[in-house]
């Protein structure tokens, strides 16, 4: 079985614990650097992505979690999570992690009254997913190698770069699981393929 | 696509949870909050200890202010609305507010009824002292609750009964027989149908946040060991010395609310907390928690 950890410095945490065990992992809340050494995959959930930057920075995890990317550890990003991730933000000079080859948007959709739901599919995923918008970002560039999963109203708000998965809207807020079950595959391959 | 859904609107809490919402007055304050890591400002006209300092009649901030501190931050911006008062809440709603706190810290304009939270697209926090106003609030639309303590203080004790209350009582619906349930719903005034509900989630249906009291860092890490899911900070902030300090402070005790030597190491010299108010000192009709109904 896979471990999978979800940055648990703030947002919704526990949900995405239900998801990993729904999925068939076993998930682990990381609130120190340290615990990236056990984990095969990690989880960077919704939240408010400036106090979740801001704790990163407080408790020395950026070079931790650019060392994970490093080492070809597979990393989910929602929501606030895909900011985190994303190499290219519109109207900052620097990313944060910034290990996804994609330039992303915040609240691009508009403030919480525009908040929304939306079934969309998500190539090689789900057909139908009922995906929910929380003052969402998207993705305003792929880079060249980015395998585009997903787009409402021609944003993209799913994409998968390498080991790096990241969504605009919040998986983790539904009982549908497909979304998950398909990083943990990820984790899993990347896991088989670094013991081969 | 929907909008206003209970998804999206109890999912916005969500996404706030393990995090401390600041009262602010102005952007400058705002971005001292943001910079320090808070998930979202409340935008008001004067923190709950000038409001109980200045007496009168407490109303929704000038729009204004709510408009200025929108525009000097990126995280969710808040603000209060009346208890009942449709047209504040509305006019909140129409300027894009992020959510509405239909709050006993303004004056209530409506002294039997709540706002009808279901009508609206914004979402709505409410304030609670135990589960069976929890539950009203909920059922009249709520998509946040946050226990109510008694604001502008500086006491925790408060806040502290609120949150054991709602989580005791909580407790007790889950391990009822189900045979037992409507004479719970009719003695805590809650819907039963809510009840059933939290009784099969083993928990609310709803993110419940502390709110009324906190003033320090241990404060803060305090509800988050009682169980809330997050942290308001009002008066205590900015009434105290070094307000930047501070909020950095409760941000990471919230964060790491187990963690006690981190805890002492951040609250080290942190410069004096806002002045605290004896419960007993508070005159009836002063006592905030008492508003709603």
């Amino acid at each position: 079985m896979v471990k999978i950890g979800v940055l648990g410095l703030q947002g919704a945490v526990r949900e995405h614990l239900w998801a990993i065990e729904a999925s068939g992992g076993e998930g682990i809340i990381v609130k120190r650097p340290e615990q990236l050494e056990e984990v095969d995959g990690l989880i960077i959930p919704g939240g408010e992505s400036t106090t979740i930057r801001r704790l990163v920075d407080k408790y020395g995890f950026m070079d931790e979690l650019k060392k994970f990317a490093d080492d070809g550890k597979p990393m989910f990003g929602t929501c606030a999570g895909l900011i985190l991730l994303a190499n290219n933000l519109v109207g900052y000079d620097e990313p944060h992690i910034g290990v996804m080859d994609v330039k992303v948007e915040r609240n691009s959709f508009g403030r919480q009254r525009e908040s929304f739901e939306a079934d969309i599919a998500i190539s090689g995923v789900a057909d139908n997913f009922s995906a929910v918008f929380i003052r969402a970002p998207h993705i305003v560039e792929a880079g060249e190698d980015v395998e585009v999963l997903a787009k409402h109203n021609d944003r993209i708000v799913a994409a998968r770069d390498r080991q790096f998965l990241g969504c605009s809207f919040h998986p983790e807020l539904t009982n549908d699981h497909r979304l998950m079950n398909y990083f943990v595959k990820m984790v899993e391959e990347s896991k088989s393929k670094n013991f081969a | 696509m929907k909008t206003g859904t209970n998804r999206v609107k109890r999912g916005m809490a969500e996404m706030q949870k393990g995090g401390v919402i600041m009262d602010v007055v102005n952007a400058e304050q705002a971005k001292i909050a943001e910079e320090a890591g808070a998930v979202a400002v409340m935008a008001l006209e004067r923190v709950p200890s000038d409001i109980r300092a200045a007496g009168g009649v407490a109303r929704m901030a000038d729009p204004r202010i709510v408009e200025e501190v929108m525009g000097a931050v990126t995280i969710p911006v808040m603000a209060k609305a009346r208890i009942g008062h449709i047209v504040e809440a509305r006019v909140l709603e129409a300027m894009g507010v992020d959510y509405i706190d239909e709050s006993e810290v303004l004056t209530p304009a409506d002294e039997e009824y709540h706002l009808n939270k279901r009508d609206y697209t914004v979402p709505f926090v409410c304030g609670c002292r135990d589960l069976g106003e929890a539950a009203r609030r909920i059922g009249e639309g709520a998509s946040m609750l946050r226990t109510k303590g008694e604001p502008g203080t500086g006491n925790i004790v408060e806040a502290v009964r609120h949150i054991r209350k709602v989580n005791a009582q909580v407790r007790k619906v889950v391990a009822m027989d189900m045979d037992e349930l409507m004479t719970e719903a009719k003695l805590l005034g809650a819907p039963y149908e809510l009840l059933m509900e939290i009784k099969q989630l083993g928990r609310l249906p709803v993110v419940n946040f502390a709110a009324g009291g906190v003033a320090t860092p241990a404060d803060a890490a305090l509800m988050m060991q009682l169980g809330a899911d997050g942290v308001f900070v009002g008066s205590g902030i900015f009434k105290s010395e070094n307000p930047a300090k501070f909020a950095k402070a409760i941000v990471e005790a919230t964060t790491h609310y187990q963690d006690y030597e981190l805890i002492a190491n951040i609250s080290k010299g942190l410069g004096i907390p806002m002045k605290g108010m004896e419960i007993s000192s508070l005159a009836p009709e002063a006592r905030m928690q008492d508003r709603g109904w």
